[in-house]
């Protein structure tokens, strides 16, 4: 192991963190967005869009995240739709991820007891009231260590990325090994990284899930 | 408006090509998984069994699989294991490897969970009943045990046939790479192709996956 070479190729590495980051928080964001909006819709039962939305769920729960990124990045734009490897990379783990977080939120959703929305009506609150009031914040909370077993799942599949041709750190480790063949020393820093970017959620997830736990205790 | 690629997919052999690598990565994760299942069983009951040092040493293992992206446990077991030990491992070898090193962990984890899920007013009304410690395990815990499992573990097979998709990027051909192939061959012909390709691959994905995580639901929701 060359500590040389390492130190040489470092900062290359922190530019691929910063990229993979920003991709991925972003995608992670839009998951979350959108695992909202759908467990929402399922919820409410609006006609048409809870069709779509469960049909949109199960087709992108049920297909690996490199498919769907080859999928929007090669073939969509053969019928003009047409976007930069950084946006698809967002969309797409966005896309992925908004189908966990439906998931994650609607079996939070369906924790909630009846009781909760039958004291809120009795009130006097309204649908909308009773939603983002009493329901929406409650679910939340239950969801959370659903919701950060998502983000290190989404965070973790960032590392597909490099089939678009994002420069992240899969990609970067790629590169240089194909270049100067430091294989030993471009793994160990890819090992590394992947830590630095995981661990902190890694570690906050646990004491998450303890802290929720203790909340519990006092129902 | 040209042809997205429905033709070039009917076109000779290729859609037989396609289909069959898609067996290739079906039957990656089918190895890995009886693998993962296997291994995890045994594991996961280790864990129950209270020992401290095993249990720490479990709990490392556990985080390292939670951690590290499968690509990168891939790039290491398939280029690191090269010039660390000069190993010449075959690309299937190694995904096999890998993604049984981390379905292990996975299953084990299943196991423990359902394991210490079972009441333990069941261990001891069983021992009350004057049976033996081989007994309580084998006739009441374990069939209770793997009545909560069995749905986590068809999900976790999903799981590894989607995660298999990976294994193109250590220059397995499996099905996105046979896809890949066929565009290219066709790319003056169809310039196109890469649409109704790729999209077959998304769909052939979901048929194999659907119908099983489907399975899973349902049992989960019939044996909870």
């Amino acid at each position: 192991m060359n500590v040389e070479v390492m130190r040489e190729y470092l900062p290359l590495y922190w530019r691929a963190l910063l990229l993979t980051l920003k991709v991925g928080w972003i995608g992670v964001l839009l998951a979350f967005l959108f695992g909202l909006i759908c467990a929402v819709t399922i919820h409410l039962g609006i006609p048409v869009l809870r069709r779509l939305f469960k049909i949109y769920i199960e087709l992108f729960r049920n297909t690996p995240l490199l498919v769907q990124l080859f999928f929007m990045y090669f073939a969509l734009p053969k019928i003009g739709i047409r976007i930069s490897p950084e946006v698809c990379g967002s969309l797409g783990l966005g896309l992925l991820g908004g189908a966990y977080m439906a998931e994650t939120f609607r079996s939070g959703l369906e924790g909630i007891p009846a009781i909760q929305e039958e004291s809120a009506a009795s009130l006097g609150m309204n649908r909308l009231q009773i939603f983002c009031y009493v329901i929406l914040p409650q679910t939340i909370s239950v969801s959370i260590p659903g919701i950060l077993a998502n983000v290190i799942f989404l965070l973790k599949e960032t590392s597909v990325f490099s089939v678009i041709s994002l420069m992240d750190l899969m990609f970067t480790a790629k590169d240089l090994i194909g270049m100067y063949a430091k294989t030993i020393e471009c793994l160990t820093l890819l090992v590394i990284f992947y830590l630095i970017m995981l661990l902190p959620v890694s570690i906050l997830g646990s004491w998450l899930e303890r802290r929720v736990r203790y909340a519990e205790f006092g129902d | 408006m040209q042809s997205l690629g429905i033709d070039v997919l009917f076109k000779g052999k290729n859609f037989i090509r396609l289909m069959g690598g898609l067996w290739v990565a079906v039957r990656i994760s089918l190895i890995s998984v009886v693998i993962s299942i296997v291994l995890g069983l045994l594991i996961g009951m280790l864990m129950t069994s209270g020992n401290k040092i095993l249990k720490a040493v479990f709990r490392i293992y556990l985080e390292i699989v939670r951690i590290m992206p499968q690509m990168v446990l891939l790039f290491l077991v398939y280029f690191g294991t090269t010039r660390v030990f000069g190993w010449d491992l075959e690309a299937e070898t190694s995904a096999i490897f890998v993604f049984s090193f981390w379905g292990t962990a996975e299953m084990a984890d299943l196991v423990r969970g359902a394991l210490i899920s079972i009441p333990s007013i069941q261990y001891e009304s069983a021992r009350a009943l004057g049976m033996k410690e081989s007994q309580v395990f084998l006739l009441v815990i374990l069939p209770q045990a793997v009545r909560r499992l069995i749905p986590l573990s068809i999900n976790l097979i999903t799981r590894m046939i989607k995660t298999t998709s990976l294994v193109m990027m250590i220059g397995i051909v499996e099905v996105l790479k046979v896809a890949q192939q066929i565009i290219e061959a066709n790319r003056k012909a169809s310039p196109n192709a890469a649409f109704g390709l790729f999209g077959t691959v998304f769909l052939l994905y979901f048929i194999i996956c659907w119908p099983v995580s489907r399975l899973a639901a349902y049992l989960e929701k019939r044996w909870a």
